[in-house]
């Protein structure tokens, strides 16, 4: 145990071993691992962006999906109400084209009614008028009650 | 172990302990340790190297299981000096911490080499009859490093506070300005400058010294005989299992010791 030179030779030594590590040691290994560092923490970072942006458009769809059953609601709304206006106009283009048809059936009706009353009473005057002549025949000149006749005749075809 | 003559305990330890010694020049200051020199530049490069070789290589992508290793005991020690140091600790302090715990701990590591078999190698491989190989059982070695941490100490001290500063120190704390207790703050700095790296390089000899006394003592177990052998083998290998804890224990409080030294250099009182 006896201090020497050996000393001062250790102590170039170790200065020479701590000049070597902090020249050629040190740098490259710290740059390696701080690097490291910020490539990790720039994924971390990424993946915190990524992760916000899949929520932002999640939302985005869902708002979306809302807004388009919304309109799709709406448009059957309006299809309903669109075809249910169809069908009152139909109904009614129908009950009017019924009624019309109707009352030309009547009004065909009618006429033919009159016409086949105005046929019939004709008819029966001229039955009447034969009958009356027949019976007149015997027992009244024609010229004479020829008037009274044409009077009758023109009463039935009247009434 | 080549004695000429009987073997004595006291013999064998003595081999055990005495250093290859050169010397430079005339006088008792200018011997040199050249086992102790030797080997600690060989394991300072080993250590050193190995991680500048990883180091080179380094990725900041995927690393590779060396370069895992490193980083792991590179950010462990990185950890320890945040902790501690609040500068710019990549400059210097952080590589010198690191360069301190390799280089310590492989020194340390020396001595859980058998030490009779190490000796045999190199008394018979390399002809060399006295050889230490744990450079930090030479006192020379951690009153080296102990002093060139203090001298960092005080460069620092007065890179960071200026001569003035740092002399204001001196004698203006622990105890205040007052020109009355000048005398006592200087005193108490003074003995706390002796007091540093007497207690850091003596901590780090005295365990592994004692360390290795120990193994030499358990060693002396085998000139008993068969039985004293196998005895002397199992303390020895529960000694060196105990020794695994102490020699990085060692070499981390002479770290953590260095890097605390260092980071009161930089604040000012």
């Amino acid at each position: 145990m006896n201090i020497n030179f050996t000393l001062i030779s250790q102590a170039l030594a170790f200065s020479t071993f701590i000049w070597f590590t902090v020249k050629f040691v040190w740098p490259p290994l710290l740059r390696a691992i701080e690097e490291r560092q910020k490539t990790i923490a720039d994924g971390l970072a990424a993946g915190e962006r990524g992760r916000h942006e899949l929520e932002l458009a999640s939302q985005r769809a869902t708002d979306i999906l809302k807004e388009a059953k919304q309109q799709a609601s709406d448009v059957i709304l309006q299809a309903e109400k669109r075809a249910s206006e169809i069908v009152e106009e139909a109904k009614r283009a129908a009950k009017e084209e019924g009624d019309r048809i109707i009352s030309g059936a009547k009004a065909e009706i009618h006429h033919e009614v009159f016409s086949a009353k105005e046929a019939l009473r004709q008819h029966a005057a001229r039955l009447a008028v034969a009958g009356a002549e027949k019976i007149l025949r015997r027992e009244v000149d024609a010229k004479v009650h020829a008037d009274m006749l044409a009077s009758i005749e023109e009463d039935l075809s009247n009434g | 172990m080549a004695a000429d003559t009987e073997l004595t305990p006291t013999k064998y330890i003595d081999h055990h302990l005495t250093h290859m010694t050169v010397q430079v020049k005339e006088g008792a200051f200018w011997a040199l340790h050249l086992d102790t020199l030797v080997t600690s530049i060989i394991l300072g490069i080993i250590g050193m190297g190995c991680v500048w070789l990883v180091v080179r290589k380094a990725t900041p992508g995927v690393p590779s299981r060396r370069q895992a290793f490193v980083e792991l005991m590179i950010e462990f020690i990185d950890n320890e000096v945040k902790n501690t140091f609040h500068g710019n600790r990549h400059v210097f302090v952080a590589p010198t911490a690191l360069t301190i715990f390799v280089w310590v701990l492989l020194m340390n590591t020396m001595d859980i080499m058998p030490i009779d078999i190490t000796a045999w190698v190199t008394e018979n491989v390399f002809g060399l009859h006295y050889w230490k190989i744990v450079p930090t059982t030479d006192v020379n070695t951690t009153f080296a490093l102990a002093l060139t941490i203090w001298f960092l100490m005080i460069f620092f001290s007065v890179k960071v506070k200026g001569l003035g500063g740092w002399m204001h120190e001196l004698f203006c704390t622990p105890f205040g300005k007052n020109p009355l207790l000048w005398i006592l703050n200087l005193l108490f700095n003074f003995i706390e400058y002796v007091s540093k790296p007497l207690s850091h390089s003596l901590r780090l000899f005295g365990n592994i010294y004692a360390g290795e006394i120990i193994f030499l003592l358990l060693g002396m177990w085998a000139a008993t005989g068969v039985a004293g052998t196998v005895f002397g083998t199992i303390l020895g290998a529960g000694w060196a299992i105990f020794h695994i804890l102490i020699v990085t224990l060692q070499a981390f409080i002479f770290m953590m010791l260095a890097v605390v030294y260092i980071s009161m250099a930089h604040e000012s009182h």
